[in-house]
């Protein structure tokens, strides 16, 4: 499955996020950790992004504009093509059903918001780390990044 | 002549009925023929004689008549004559003889009335010293004579004597009338008497020698009874003898000298005077002993009578007993409709005996006026056998309305006619006061009822109203919640934007800063990192109220959840220079529970216990309670202690002991009362213990297994 992502230096991180100041944020601070980061603001735009980046893996707000992370997620883990990126949930409500909702739906993490840059970037090097392993089979699909190298 | 004992006669033991029978016959008898031929009957009948004649000499007359015979043949008796002039003829000589006279043979020359060679020739006369007035002449007895025979010729001399005397007296004149009155008190059958005033007798009738002269051959009984009468009737004359009235009337009782039984009479005695004889006394004896036994009859009679009255009276008077002994007023009326019998209560009603106050008499009246047309009802209604009304009377004392039941049964006769009315009343004022009181208490109750029901429809109301309020205060909260949760969603994003930015700034992500620029951004950081945990404390407290805390049940170490505990407080635990340890006593199961959420509840414990205590050490122990099957987790620490009156405060809302804005200890003030919650909610419970001054000990217990919600 490694094929269909394309070979870039540092891992690309889509974040899916209607909130611009915490878009931004998390943009940069994910940069500034030495990722790639794309952006998109709705759930429709977050399909589209997907497909024609293929992401390393995709950062889903699930309170979405035009269409919610939750089916943006189901649609991207029925897709063939995208099937295979990690998603990790990001959500305000901390309320009972979300978390579930998230899963259900094919997400492979569940991040709360408030969350810190940091913490989240941990969380995705976890996913990334393990994705990898997962899929290690010589391609070097889920790399470390070495530093901040803004893409847009 | 000579009187030889007879050898077995054959009149002897002649039953004395025959002899009386005979003598009865010849008392009634007055014709000495008549009499005669009785004799010679008896003798032949009752005495083996085979010849008998009877000769008598009538009146002044010397010729002796042939009056009866038997056994003689007509030849023997052809032309008989005999004078009495002729005083040679045996048969003559034996007239004056004193004793019957037997002549063994006869000289030829002397004709007899008799075949027989030898007789026995007996004088008939009243005495023996008089001079017979006949003879009796018997054959074929040999020479002894017996004493039947003798007896019937004293018997038939005697009737002789009587007869021929009377006939002489009747052959004068004077003895013609003499007769006649002789024959008169013959005739009546009542006994006669006269006799001098000493009671000798000097006349008596046929009766009255029956009573009072036995013959001499009568029966010892009969002489004593002879004797006896006329003992009685001396002593009854001489008694009344003294001072006289001219007719006096007395009872005599005499005896039967034939039967022996007592025979009473009335006496009726009266003096006469005659010139010659002096005074004498009549006595006439009238049989009443039939009359005093009808007369005892009567009077027993009359006795039984006066019994069976007085029985009735008894009878009466237990009967009146009894029904004035009945409380209820009984009254008996006749067909006619008037009282004829009534007991005392009912008196009281109907007869006021002695009172003469108006008003009483008055309502008397009216009393009786009811109770007559309740009876004319019964009486006009004859059909029935009982009849029941209700009559309104007034007590006659006190005008009091008397309200009573009347229960009237009729009495008929035999024949089927209305003899009496029988009523009873009873007093209805008890039962009516009963039926009121019923229905006082049947309103009371309905009331009651319609009161309950009312109560119940309110009580209902009011269930529903708070129902509704139940429920719109069900909405509010669940709203109220759902607002809180929205809320902090929405206090989230930007305080997540707050906290990155910061963060970013303070990792130099933007460039360097410069100090003072640092501990600026640490204040916005730590100040929005308290607003943060406010946040998620209050969306902690609002989901378990709203009951929408999720449980995730799972089975962990108690060990393992210390060390992750431990982890995570790590720099905070370094900071403190606190000893912390944890320990488990004895074997500790895993416990199937809520992870994350005991997880929290014993990271608040332990950061509580560190916040406060300034020095010394915290110690974390779990337990099994087998018992109870439950795992005990205590955490205690040698802090500032809480006193007494706040150990229930530290659980509440908002509560940190020292409220003050300056506090020392930082925390929402909301730990302790969200771990009480979800102890609560994992089926546990957290208690305190503790000494100000001296430290704390927060203890956990937890089902080992939670049940399932």
């Amino acid at each position: 499955m490694t094929g269909a992502t394309k070979v870039r230096e540092q891992p690309l991180v889509l974040v899916v996020e209607d909130y611009q100041d915490a878009r931004e944020m998390y943009a940069a601070y994910l940069q500034f950790s030495g990722f790639e980061v794309a952006e998109a603001g709705n759930g429709v735009e977050a399909i589209e992004k997907t497909r024609e980046l293929l992401p390393d893996i995709v950062l889903m707000d699930l309170a979405l504009p035009r269409m919610d992370g939750w089916e943006a997620t189901r649609r991207l883990k029925n897709d063939e093509l995208t099937k295979h990126i990690p998603i990790v949930a990001l959500t305000g409500h901390a309320l009972a059903g979300h978390a579930e909702g998230a899963r259900e739906a094919g997400c492979d993490a569940f991040v709360t918001k408030p969350c810190l840059p940091d913490a989240l970037v941990a969380e995705i090097k976890r996913l990334l780390d393990q994705h990898r392993r997962k899929s290690d089979n010589g391609t070097d699909a889920g790399r470390v990044p070495k530093s901040s190298k803004k893409r847009t | 002549m000579s009187r030889l004992a007879a050898p077995l006669a054959p009149g002897h033991g002649v039953e004395s009925d025959a002899k009386l029978a005979f003598v009865e016959f010849l008392l009634t008898s007055v014709d000495v023929q008549e009499s005669a031929r009785r004799a010679v009957d008896w003798l032949v009948a009752h005495v083996a004689v085979s010849e008998a004649a009877v000769l008598v000499a009538e009146g002044m007359s010397p010729e002796m008549q042939l009056v009866a015979e038997h056994g003689v043949s007509s030849g023997a008796i052809m032309d008989f004559a005999l004078s009495r002039e002729d005083t040679s003829h045996p048969l003559i000589a034996a007239l004056d003889s004193p004793e019957p006279v037997y002549i063994k043979t006869l000289p030829a020359h002397y004709r007899v009335p008799l075949e027989a060679a030898a007789f026995h020739v007996i004088p008939l006369r009243a005495y023996a010293s008089e001079p017979g007035q006949g003879l009796l002449i018997v054959g074929g007895l040999g020479p002894e004579i017996d004493s039947e025979t003798m007896w019937l010729g004293r018997t038939l001399g005697k009737q002789v004597s009587r007869l021929l005397g009377r006939q002489l007296l009747a052959e004068t004149r004077f003895g013609q009338e003499r007769m006649l009155l002789y024959s008169i008190i013959n005739a009546v059958t009542d006994p006669i008497l006269l006799t001098d005033t000493e009671g000798k007798l000097i006349i008596a009738n046929t009766h009255a020698e029956k009573l009072f002269a036995a013959p001499e051959e009568a029966s010892e009984g009969w002489r004593r009874a002879a004797a006896l009468n006329n003992m009685l009737f001396s002593a009854a004359l001489s008694t009344s003898a003294v001072g006289m009235a001219e007719l006096a009337r007395r009872e005599l009782l005499l005896v039967d000298p034939l039967e022996g039984s007592d025979l009473l009479f009335e006496l009726l005695s009266s003096r006469a005077k005659d010139e010659r004889q002096g005074t004498y006394v009549v006595s006439i004896l009238r049989n009443v002993t039939d009359l005093a036994r009808a007369k005892e009859e009567i009077e027993e009679s009359y006795r039984t009578l006066r019994i069976a009255q007085a029985e009735v009276r008894d009878e009466r008077h237990r009967l009146d007993l009894i029904i004035d002994s009945v409380a209820d007023p009984i009254l008996v009326t006749d067909q006619e409709g008037d009282i004829v019998l009534m007991n005392t209560p009912a008196e009281r009603l109907f007869n006021a005996p002695g009172v003469d106050d108006e008003a009483t008499l008055r309502r008397v009246r009216a009393n009786g006026a009811n109770l007559t047309s309740f009876v004319s009802n019964v009486l006009t209604r004859s059909g029935e056998q009982r009849y029941r009304g209700e009559i309104q009377l007034g007590d006659p004392s006190t005008g009091r309305p008397l309200p009573v039941e009347a229960v009237a049964g009729t009495i008929l006769s035999e024949q089927g006619e209305l003899m009496w009315v029988v009523t009873i009343l009873h007093d209805l004022t008890e039962a009516l006061e009963k039926a009121r009181l019923y229905e006082q208490l049947k309103q009371g109750s309905v009331q009651l009822e319609r009161k309950v029901q009312e109560a119940t429809a309110e009580l209902a109301e009011q269930n529903e109203l708070l129902r509704r309020q139940h429920i719109e205060l069900e909405q509010a909260s669940a709203l109220k919640s759902q607002f809180l949760a929205n809320m902090s969603h929405e206090f989230r994003t930007p305080l997540n934007a707050i906290l990155g930015y910061t963060h970013m700034l303070l990792n130099n992500v933007t460039g360097p800063v410069t100090e003072p620029q640092r501990k600026s951004l640490s204040r916005i950081d730590s100040n929005s990192r308290h607003l943060l945990a406010l946040i998620n404390d209050i969306l902690d407290i609002t989901r378990i109220e709203a009951g929408r805390m999720p449980l995730n049940a799972s089975a962990f170490g108690i060990g393992e959840l210390f060390d992750e505990v431990l982890a995570e407080l790590e720099p905070i635990i370094k900071r403190s220079n606190l000893s912390v340890t944890t320990r488990l006593r004895g074997n500790v199961p895993s416990v199937r529970s809520d992870r994350q959420k005991v997880k929290q509840i014993v990271l608040n414990l332990l950061s509580n216990a560190l916040k406060f205590t300034p020095a010394g050490s915290v110690t974390m122990t779990a337990w099994f309670d087998a018992r109870a099957k439950q795992v005990e987790i205590a955490v205690k620490d040698t802090g500032v202690g809480i006193p007494v009156d706040d150990q229930v405060k530290v659980f509440e809302d908002f509560r940190q002991l020292d409220s003050s804005p300056a506090r020392g200890y930082g925390g929402t003030g909301l730990g302790l009362s969200i771990c009480r919650r979800l102890a609560n909610i994992l089926g546990g419970t957290i208690d305190l213990a503790s000494v100000p001054g001296r430290g704390s000990t927060f203890t956990l217990r937890l089902p080992a297994k939670a049940r399932r919600r």
